[in-house]
C-alpha cells in the first residue's frame, strides 16, 4: 500500500475495486488487524484500530469472505451465531437472533439444523452474510463474497444485499475485481491500481463519466459509455400517448428503470420504440427512436 | 478346532495369575498405559505444532526415523538397561512406537484444515486458543482420531513381544507355549490377540461416530 488516504462514509458502501495485486484485499483487512499496517493510521470511528486488541475489535465489525468460510462441524443456526456466542449473549438470545437473522438473508428457517456441506454455494453465501450481521456491528468488511458462485446467484445475492442495505444502513466495505458489480453496489468507488496507489475515488456515475486517467478509463472497458446509461432517469423522456402500443414490444418501467433499460427495451422491439408503463403494468405512452435518441444525446452532453 | 476347545474349553486356564483373565488384564493394562502416555506426548505437541506452524519439518522427520525404529531391538535394549523388575522397560518402547502416528496424524490434521476456514475463525474475533479448540479439532478430529487407531492397534500387537521379557500379556501363551509344545496355548493365545485387535479397532470406530461432527464426516445424506 502506498499513501491510501480514504474516508469510508457512514452508512454507505465503499467497493475497493482493482486488479489483482493493487492491494485491494490487504487494504480491507488492515481495517479489521487481520494484517498490520506497516505505517499509517486507520480510523474507525475516529479511534486508531491499532488501539483496539485484534479480537475485539473483529467481534464489532462483521467479515465476509470469498468462500463463506463457514464452520463445517456446526449447525448453520450455531454458524449464525458464533460472534454473539463469543460477546456471551444467552443461549437462546443468540439463536433467537440467528433465526431472525436467515429469514432477513431469504434463507428458509428449515435450514437452520443441517450443515454447510448440505447447502448450495449461493445458500452457504447467504449464511456468510448473516454470520457477520449477527451482533448487529455498525461495520461491515466483504472480501470479494459473490465472485466464486454462478452469475445468476450472483445477481440475486447483489439484489439482496441492496435490499438489506437499504433496511439496515451499514458503513460497508466491499472488495471486488468485478468493475460492474463494484458499480451496481457502491456509493462510492474506490479504484486502485497496482501497489496500493489510488487512481480514482468517487460515485459510480462521476466514474463513468469523468474517469481520473487512462488506466481508470481502461479498467472500466469500452461500454462504459452504455452503462453509465444505467445512472441516467427516464423522468425525462418525452412520450407520446397518440401511439398505440405496438404488439410484441419491449416495456420499462417509467420514472423508475434507467435510461439503459428503456433502451434495451427499444432494441428488443420490432418497431424500435420502448413501451412505457408504470407500477401497475399500466401502459402510460411509448417512448419512440427520436425520443431516445433526444435523451442520448442530452445524457452525452450532460 | 481341538486346540481351541483344549484352550477354551479348559476350566484351569480361566482362573490364576496365568489364566485367561489375569493375562488379558495385563495386556491390557500395558497396552493402555503405553497409548494414554503416547498420547499425552503426542497430541500436545502435534496441536501446537500445527496449529502455529512452528518445528513441523523436524517433528515429520524425527518420527518418521522412530517408526523405523526395531521395538523388539529397543525392548531388549531397556530389559538389558532397566531389568525386568518394573514394567517399564517394556512401556517405555511401547510409548515410542505409539507416538509417531498420533503425532504425525495430528500434526498434518490441524495443518491441513482450510486456510479460508482459519481466517474466517479469526476475522470473527475468536482467539488464537479458541481457533484451535472450538475450529481447528473438531475439524481435524478424523485425522487425530486415525492416528490414536492406528497407534492402538500397533501397541496391542506389540504387547504381545513383551512377553518375551518374562512380564505377562497376552503373547505368554503364545510364548510359554512354543516353549512347552503346547499348541492349544499357542493357537488360544493368538485368537485370544486378534479379538483384542478387533475389539479395539470396533472401539475406535464407535468413538469416532460419537465425536466427530455429522457435518465434518458429512455422514447425513444431503438432502
Amino acid at each position: 500500500m502506498d499513501r491510501l488516504s480514504l474516508e469510508a462514509p457512514t452508512g454507505e458502501i465503499t467497493v475497493f475495486v482493482g486488479p489483482s495485486g493493487c492491494g485491494k484485499t490487504t487494504s480491507l483487512r488492515m481495517i479489521n488487524r487481520m494484517i498490520d499496517a506497516t505505517e499509517g493510521r486507520i480510523l474507525l470511528d475516529g479511534e486508531p484500530v491499532q488501539n483496539i486488541d485484534p479480537p475485539t475489535l473483529r467481534r464489532g465489525i462483521g467479515y465476509v469472505i470469498q468462500q463463506a468460510g463457514l464452520f463445517p462441524h456446526r449447525k448453520i443456526l450455531d454458524n449464525v451465531a458464533t460472534v454473539p456466542y463469543l460477546l456471551g449473549w444467552d443461549r437462546g438470545k443468540a439463536r433467537d437472533r440467528a433465526m431472525e437473522l436467515l429469514e432477513r438473508v431469504g434463507l428458509d428457517p428449515a435450514l437452520a439444523g443441517r450443515y454447510p456441506f448440505q447447502l448450495s454455494g449461493g445458500q452457504q453465501q447467504r449464511v456468510g452474510v448473516a454470520r457477520a450481521l449477527a451482533a448487529d456491528p455498525p461495520v461491515l468488511l466483504m472480501d470479494e463474497p459473490f465472485s466464486a458462485v454462478d452469475p445468476v446467484v450472483r445477481t440475486s445475492l447483489q439484489d439482496e444485499l441492496l435490499r438489506l442495505q437499504a433496511e439496515l444502513n451499514k458503513t460497508i466495505v466491499f472488495v471486488t475485481h468485478d468493475i460492474d458489480e463494484a458499480i451496481k453496489l457502491g456509493d462510492r468507488v474506490a479504484v486502485l491500481r497496482v501497489g496500493g496507489k489510488l487512481a480514482q475515488l468517487a460515485d459510480p456515475k462521476t466514474l463513468l463519466s469523468e474517469p481520473a486517467d487512462d488506466f481508470v478509463r481502461e479498467f472500466l472497458g469500452r461500454d462504459r459509455g452504455i452503462r453509465r446509461l444505467q445512472f441516467v432517469s427516464t423522468e425525462g423522456l418525452r412520450l407520446r400517448t397518440d401511439l398505440p402500443a405496438p404488439e410484441g414490444a419491449g416495456t420499462y418501467l417509467h420514472g423508475k428503470d434507467s435510461l439503459r433499460t428503456a433502451l434495451d427495451a427499444a432494441l428488443l422491439s420490432p418497431t424500435g420504440s420502448a413501451v412505457a408503463v408504470d407500477e401497475r403494468g399500466e401502459v402510460v405512452g411509448v417512448a419512440t427512436r427520436e425520443a431516445l435518441d433526444e435523451a442520448l444525446a442530452e445524457a452525452a452532453h450532460g | 478346532m481341538n486346540w481351541l476347545i483344549d484352550f477354551f474349553g479348559d476350566p484351569a486356564r480361566w482362573s490364576g495369575p496365568d489364566g485367561i483373565p489375569a493375562r488379558l488384564l495385563e495386556h491390557l493394562e500395558f497396552s493402555a498405559l503405553a497409548l494414554v502416555l503416547a498420547m499425552l506426548i503426542a497430541v500436545p505437541l502435534g496441536l501446537l505444532i500445527g496449529h502455529t506452524g512452528r518445528g513441523g519439518v523436524l517433528v515429520v522427520v524425527t518420527a518418521n526415523l522412530a517408526r523405523a525404529l526395531p521395538t523388539l531391538g529397543l525392548l531388549v535394549l531397556f530389559v538389558l538397561l532397566l531389568g525386568t523388575a518394573s514394567i517399564w522397560p517394556v512401556i517405555i518402547p511401547l510409548v515410542l512406537l505409539a507416538v509417531p502416528p498420533i503425532l504425525v496424524n495430528t500434526f498434518e490434521g490441524i495443518r491441513g484444515v482450510d486456510p479460508d476456514l482459519r481466517d474466517a475463525a479469526y476475522g470473527m474475533g475468536l482467539r488464537g486458543g479458541q481457533v484451535l479448540g472450538r475450529v481447528l479439532v473438531p475439524v481435524a478430529l478424523p485425522l487425530i482420531l486415525l492416528g490414536l487407531r492406528l497407534s492402538a492397534i500397533q501397541v496391542v500387537a506389540t504387547t504381545t513381544v513383551a512377553a518375551y521379557t518374562g512380564l505377562g500379556g497376552l503373547g505368554r501363551f503364545v510364548i510359554d507355549g512354543f516353549a512347552t509344545k503346547d499348541y492349544a496355548s499357542v493357537v488360544g493365545g493368538s485368537v485370544l490377540i486378534v479379538l483384542f485387535a478387533l475389539v479395539v479397532q470396533i472401539a475406535f470406530t464407535f468413538a469416532q461416530r460419537v465425536t466427530v461432527s455429522p457435518g465434518v464426516s458429512q455422514r447425513l445424506k444431503i438432502r
